[in-house]
C-alpha cells in the first residue's frame, strides 16, 4: 500500500481544508481491478495533477469523485460529505466534446443554472458574462459545429465553471487540441482559476502540463491494480505562463525527478500492452 | 455540364416521351383504352382543377395525411423513447413489434373500415400504422445513440430524469426523426390514398377508384398525375421545414473549422 507524502506546509490559507479525499479506494470492473487502495487528499484551492501511463485507471478515479462510478471498496468524500451518486457541486471538463449539439453556445452554458432552477433572465445574464470571460463574446448564438475545437473547449469551461463548483475535475481536457491552442487554453484556465481558487483534480499524460499547471503532481503506477507511487509538490510561483515556465531551471529539475519515477511505469505499461 | 443545358435536356426528354405517346395514339399504334392520349389526361386534370369540388377531395386527403403523420409520429416517438431507455421492455416487446411490423398494412384497411367507418378516421388509422414504425425505430435508435459523455455531462450539471428527457433524449430522437421526415410523410400519403382507394366517399384515392370503376383510364391517369404533383408539393414544403428545424447540424458544405 502506497503512502502519500504529506501535503506541503499549510502556510497557504487555501490549503487549510481538505476538499476531496479518497480513502483506500479500489475501482474494479468485474474481475479486472483498475486501481487499488488509492489514498488522495486535495485541499481547498489546491491544483492537483495526476500523471500515469496509458490505461492506468486515471479516468476511473475522476469518475469515482464525480459519482459516475461507484468504488468497489473504500470511500470518496467531497467537503466532508461521502459521495453517493452523481455530484452536482463539481465541474467536470471532459476530454471529448460534451456540449449538446442542438443547443447554441449560450444555451449550453445556461444548462447548469437552468437545472438548478435559476430564473431565465438571471441565467442568461450570467451566461453572457461567462462567455465573455472565456473570450467568446459575439459567439453566443453559434452552434457547437460552428465553433472551432478551442472555442468549444472554452464553452465547456464556461459551462463547467458557471455553477461555482467546489471541485473541478479535468480529464485530459486539452489533449485533443493543437499545441498552440493548448498553451492558450492552459493559460486561460490558470487565469480563471486564479480569480477564484478551487480544488482541482486534473488527469493528464502530459508531464509538462502537469508541472506547469499543478501545485502537486501525483504519479500513478501502471495498471491493472494501479496505485499512487509518488507525490511531488511543485513550488513554482504563480501566476505562471505555461510556455515560459518550461524554461525555468526548477521546472526542469522537477521534470527530471518526476520523470525518473514515471519512466519505469510507462515502460511497464508498454510491456503489458504491446 | 451547366444547369441550363441540364434543364434543356430534361425538357427535351419530357417532350419526346409525351409527344411520342401522343403521336402513337393519333397514329393508332397505342390503344387508348389502356393508354389514353396525354391531351385527354391533361384536359381531365384541367377540368378537375377548374372545379371547386375537386379541392374538397384534396383537402380531405391532405387532412388524412397530416393527421396520420402527427398521430403516428407522436405515438412512435413516445414508444421509441420509452423502449430506447428501457432495454428490458425493449427485449420483452421485441417479438410483438416485429410481428406487427410484418403485417402488410393493406390488409388492415378493411378492419379499420369495419371499426371506424368509411370516413376520415379509418384512413388516418392506416396512415398511423405505416408512420408509427418508421418514427418508432428512428426514435429508439436516436435515444440509444446519445453520446454517453454528453449524458454524463448533463447529469453532472444537475439534470434530473425529466430534464434529460426534455433536453437530451427528445432532441436526439428528434434529429433522427427529422432525417426520416420524407419517408414517414411519404408513408402517410400512401396510407391515406390506399385507405381511400379501398373504401371511401371522398379524397384523391376515391377519385382514382371511381374512374377505375367506370373503366375510365383517362380519369385513372389524371388521378395519378395529380397525386404525383401533390406529393412533390408536400416534398418541397418538407425541404424548407427540414432546413429550418435542423440548423444546428453541419450541412455537407459547412464543416466545422
Amino acid at each position: 500500500m502506497a503512502v502519500v507524502k504529506t501535503a506541503p506546509p499549510t502556510d497557504n490559507p487555501h490549503q487549510a481544508k481538505s476538499m476531496v479525499s479518497l480513502d483506500s479506494v479500489t475501482m474494479a470492473f468485474g474481475a479486472y481491478v483498475a486501481v487499488q487502495d488509492v489514498n488522495l487528499k486535495v485541499s481547498d484551492g489546491e491544483f492537483l495533477a495526476i500523471v500515469g501511463p496509458t490505461g492506468c485507471g486515471k479516468s476511473t478515479i475522476l469518475n469515482a469523485i464525480a459519482g459516475l462510478l461507484k468504488p468497489a471498496s473504500g470511500t470518496v468524500s467531497i467537503d466532508g460529505q461521502p459521495v453517493r451518486g452523481i455530484q452536482n457541486d463539481i465541474g467536470y471538463l471532459f476530454q471529448q466534446d460534451a456540449l449538446l449539439p442542438w443547443k447554441t453556445a449560450i444555451e449550453n452554458v445556461e444548462l447548469g443554472p437552468m437545472f438548478k432552477g435559476v430564473g431565465a433572465a438571471e441565467r442568461r445574464e450570467q451566461s453572457m458574462r461567462w462567455l465573455a470571460k472565456v473570450g467568446l463574446k459575439g459567439f453566443e448564438h453559434r452552434y457547437p459545429h460552428q465553433l472551432s475545437g478551442g472555442q468549444r473547449k472554452r464553452v465547456q469551461m464556461a459551462q463547467a465553471l458557471i455553477t461555482g463548483p467546489k471541485v473541478i475535475l479535468m480529464d485530459e481536457p486539452f489533449s485533443a487540441l493543437d499545441i498552440h491552442t493548448r498553451h492558450l487554453m492552459q493559460n486561460e484556465l490558470l487565469r480563471l482559476w486564479q480569480e477564484e481558487r478551487r480544488a482541482v483534480v486534473m488527469i493528464t499524460h502530459d508531464l509538462e502540463e502537469a508541472i506547469a499547471l499543478g501545485d502537486r503532481v501525483v504519479v500513478l503506477a501502471a495498471g491493472p491494480r494501479s496505485r499512487v507511487i509518488d507525490s511531488f509538490p511543485v513550488d513554482l510561483e504563480r501566476p505562471r505562463d505555461v510556455a515560459e515556465i518550461k524554461l525555468d531551471p526548477r521546472f526542469m529539475d522537477l521534470y527530471r525527478n518526476i520523470w525518473s519515477s514515471l519512466r519505469g511505469e510507462v515502460e511497464k505499461s508498454y510491456e503489458r500492452h504491446d | 455540364m451547366n444547369a441550363m443545358t441540364e434543364r434543356f435536356i430534361q425538357v427535351v426528354l419530357l417532350v419526346v416521351i409525351v409527344g411520342g405517346w401522343q403521336l402513337g395514339v393519333t397514329a393508332g399504334v397505342i390503344d387508348v383504352f389502356f393508354f389514353p392520349a396525354p391531351v385527354d389526361i391533361f384536359n381531365q386534370v384541367i377540368s378537375w382543377v377548374a372545379d371547386a369540388s375537386f379541392y374538397s377531395h384534396v383537402a380531405i386527403t391532405l387532412t388524412e395525411t397530416v393527421l396520420g403523420y402527427l398521430v403516428g409520429t407522436a405515438l412512435g416517438v413516445a414508444a421509441g423513447v420509452w423502449l430506447g431507455l428501457s432495454r428490458s421492455a425493449a427485449r420483452i416487446l421485441d417479438p410483438f413489434i416485429k410481428g406487427l411490423n410484418a403485417i402488410p398494412r393493406v390488409v388492415l384497411a378493411p378492419i379499420f373500415v369495419l371499426w371506424l367507418g368509411l370516413g376520415l378516421w379509418s384512413k388516418v388509422a392506416l396512415a398511423v400504422t405505416l408512420v408509427f414504425f418508421v418514427t418508432f425505430f428512428n426514435a429508439m435508435q436516436g435515444v440509444r445513440e446519445v453520446n454517453p459523455v454528453v449524458l454524463s455531462n448533463a447529469r453532472i450539471l444537475g439534470a434530473r430524469r425529466s430534464d434529460l428527457l426534455r433536453h437530451v433524449y427528445f432532441p436526439a430522437a428528434a434529429s433522427w426523426i427529422l432525417s426520416s421526415l420524407r419517408t414517414s410523410v411519404g408513408f402517410a400519403v400512401v396510407g391515406a390514398i390506399i385507405g381511400e382507394y379501398l373504401g371511401s366517399s371522398a379524397g384523391l384515392g376515391y377519385l382514382i377508384a371511381q374512374a377505375e370503376g367506370n373503366f375510365d383510364a383517362v380519369g385513372v391517369f389524371a388521378g395519378i398525375l395529380i397525386l404525383a404533383i401533390f406529393v412533390l408539393i408536400i416534398d418541397s414544403v418538407l425541404d424548407l421545414a427540414e432546413k429550418r428545424l435542423i440548423k444546428w447540424r453541419p450541412s455537407a458544405s459547412e464543416r466545422p473549422a
